[in-house]
């Protein structure tokens, strides 16, 4: 009989609410404002810099401290109203990647208000078959709040209107990625351990660029880094029944450990402690298939004179869709990895040989 | 005034493909029966509700008739825990990805608590064929993530279990609705509108209220309705094309400027010109829909029923039409309720001699 996974309702609360926030890259205050509402207690104080990351020290009690960094980013992919068409209808760009085949026929929250509206698409009975072979274009597209005065207007930004669900060992929403990352830094803030300073980076831009972990590393000037994201689960059958050499992760196999993706060489040493501390405590983990893509480290290990980092992630199929879905188990397993090496770690570390 | 919003979003909030349409049946039964004589189902199972007219026997009948089944998926095949599957009425593969649905197992092994969220999903480039590239995935090549370990996707759902969308109705600005099975539902709120209208007033004929299954595969229940009841005459609701983003074309119609009167081989001419004479008396906003060969409604099968039945047909304006993202105006809907109100209290008992083709008027 496997081990089963639960939340408690607070836990499911935080995580649909995170979910369900719109936070487009450049406009994360929804997302910070729950992070701060659900932090306040446990800090004495906090910071806003001027591109809009929370950046929050916990300093610890015994001697010799490193300044540790963890860092997650609160922004997320959607849309920008472009221009205003008349009688509710939209045109839109796309702030961030999302895949044009994602958006027809979905429902949309658009601005402050978060006004309901849908991306509609033509009727089948007009398409030819030969128009169902061609995705629809972005000029094609459009967002419909239906008819009326509406206050909208360009700039105006949007995201799909998905309703977060707990589904047996499943977590289902938009904006997993890196809501998940942020539930497990509020946690750790929540529990921050007495060796290190903990400074915790929530940051802003990561879809564009990795523009808030910069300067927010440069703001800390930590001694080492960790980075908690959510990277792609790729591990779907294909279509020919050959093997899939190119999962990414793989969902349920725990906490994803990055060794190299496009941006960043993970810091050989921290790699070696989240393996180490893994193993010792007997938490699922499994290592990121060398590969693409990035996350706020890229930004971070170049900043200044340089910062040993790492990326830990949980795994999530689907994002940047209407529905990511991740497990609770590798959620949970993040928080226990992370936790158990914040704690391992000593000024030393540093001083190891590289490999 | 009847509000009808709660019913049309109760509708809409229900599955209901064709050949499965108990669930939304269920919910139109319970709205009929206090505003009927009799209700019934069909053996195909449609459902009947008939109001007995105040003229002397032997009364003349109409047939008010909207569809309530909707178009879906259906379970092809299990694949280390992911779903295969077709549609079910037409649907557009361009709209499926990232849509979220139910599937209503029936699995061999297990009986699940209702139906199971699952979402569509489409793999990753790499696990794809090369030639589609960065294209349009067919239906064949998605899969239905249900979030559940592989084997116990395998002892809940069986193939041929429905999948139904699951898109909650959104109510949008300008007094419009969103949701999945807006078509027909739309249709079918509009009657319930007529049907609550006629509870203060005396009708000359019989009227027969039926919400028909199967129209989106084969109109099996305007056939087999219209050959059980043999009313006098028919009306068809159904939605048509509005315009709207990417549809524009001459068989398109404004949204929330008040239903279509369609005309065509597939209506009654005689018919038709009564309702446009009391559309324009009444000064309800509509259009005329031309529809060359068939009206793509109930309306194509009802009329060649038995020796044949004069019929009528309605479209409620709809945009992006057999998507999860239907849109119609709540005012459209009241206006075609309205309408077929008047058009029942309009109706004498020597109405039937007025349309015949025979005479003079024709």
């Amino acid at each position: 009989m496997a081990k089963t996974f639960s939340l408690n309702k607070k836990q499911i609360n935080l995580l649909e609410k995170l979910s369900q926030a719109m936070a487009i890259s450049g406009n994360e205050g929804e997302v910070r404002s729950i992070v701060l509402e659900e932090i306040r207690p446990y800090i004495k104080d906090y910071q806003v810099d001027s591109l809009g990351n929370l950046l929050v020290t916990k300093t610890g009690s015994s001697k010799n401290r490193l300044k540790v960094m963890l860092a997650a980013h609160m922004d997320e992919a959607g849309f920008m109203i472009a221009a205003d068409d008349g009688d509710g209808i939209f045109r839109f760009e796309i702030s961030g990647g999302i895949d044009l085949r994602q958006l027809p026929g979905k429902s949309v929250l658009v601005g402050k208000e978060h006004i309901p509206g849908v991306i509609g698409a033509r009727p089948i009975h007009l398409t030819t078959s030969s128009d169902r072979q061609n995705k629809i274009p972005l000029n094609n597209l459009r967002i419909d709040i239906g008819p009326g005065a509406n206050t909208i207007k360009p700039g105006d930004q949007a995201v799909f209107a998905t309703t977060f669900q707990h589904v047996g060992p499943s977590l289902i929403g938009k904006a997993l990625d890196d809501r998940l990352g942020i539930a497990v830094l509020i946690n750790l803030i929540k529990n921050s351990p007495p060796n290190i300073d903990l400074q915790a980076a929530f940051t802003v831009q990561e879809e564009t660029g990795l523009r808030g972990a910069r300067v927010a590393a440069f703001t800390f000037k930590p001694d080492l880094a960790f980075v908690v994201d959510s990277t792609p689960a790729k591990d779907l059958p294909a279509w020919d029944e050959s093997e899939n050499l190119t999962y990414n992760t793989r969902l349920g196999a725990g906490p994803a450990i990055y060794t190299a993706d496009g941006s960043t060489l993970s810091d050989p040493r921290l790699i070696r402690l989240l393996v180490q501390t893994a193993e010792k405590a007997r938490i699922p983990y499994q290592l990121r298939q060398p590969g693409g893509g990035g996350t706020d480290a890229g930004a971070i290990h170049k900043q200044a004179g340089g910062i040993p980092s790492v990326s830990v992630s949980i795994p999530g199929r689907y994002a940047h869709t209407p529905v990511g879905l991740a497990r609770v188990s590798d959620f949970l397993h993040t928080i226990d990895l992370l936790k158990a090496t914040l704690l391992s770690i000593h000024p030393e570390i540093l001083a190891q040989e590289r490999s | 005034m009847y509000d009808f919003l709660p019913f049309l979003k109760e509708l809409l909030s229900a599955p209901g493909l064709a050949g499965f349409e108990t669930p939304v049946s269920e919910i139109i039964k319970k709205e009929w029966q206090p505003l009927v004589d009799e209700i019934n189902i069909s053996r195909v199972g449609s459902l009947h509700g008939f109001r007995r007219g105040n003229s002397s026997d032997p009364r003349p009948s109409i047939l008010l008739a909207t569809h309530m089944d909707a178009i879906g998926l259906m379970v092809t095949g299990i694949h280390k825990g992911f779903l295969r599957f077709t549609d079910v009425g037409g649907v557009d593969p361009r709209v499926l990805p990232g849509q979220q649905v139910w599937v209503h197992a029936t699995g061999p092994k297990a009986n699940p608590p209702g139906p199971l969220p699952g979402w569509v999903v489409q793999p990753s480039a790499a696990l794809l064929p090369e030639e589609f590239g960065n294209n349009v995935i067919p239906i064949e090549n998605l899969f239905i993530d249900i979030g559940l370990a592989p084997d116990q996707v395998q002892k809940y759902v069986h193939i041929g279990d429905i999948v139904s969308f699951a898109q909650d109705p959104l109510e949008l600005n300008g007094e419009t609705i969103s949701g999945h099975s807006l078509d027909n539902r739309a249709a079918v709120t509009a009657l319930t509108v007529c049907l609550n209208e006629l509870q203060a007033l005396k009708h000359a004929w019989d009227i027969w209220a039926v919400a028909t299954v199967k129209e989106e595969e084969g109109l099996v229940g305007a056939y087999t309705s219209a050959f059980q009841i043999r009313p006098s005459l028919a009306v068809v609701v159904d939605t048509t094309w509005a315009k709207g983003p990417g549809s524009d074309d001459w068989n398109t119609f404004p949204l929330a400027k008040g239903p279509t009167l369609m005309w065509g081989p597939n209506i009654h001419p005689n018919l038709h010109k009564a309702f446009k004479e009391l559309a324009e008396k009444l000064e309800i906003p509509h259009s005329v829909e031309i529809t060359g060969r068939s009206s793509g409604t109930d309306a194509f099968a009802t009329q060649v029923v038995a020796e044949g039945i004069p019929t009528m047909a309605i479209g409620i304006p709809l945009r992006n039409m057999h998507t999860p993202v239907e849109v119609v105006s709540l005012k459209d809907i009241r206006r075609t309720g309205r309408l077929l109100t008047e058009f029942v209290m309009s109706l004498s008992k020597d109405f039937m001699s007025k349309i015949s083709l025979e005479s003079k008027n024709g």
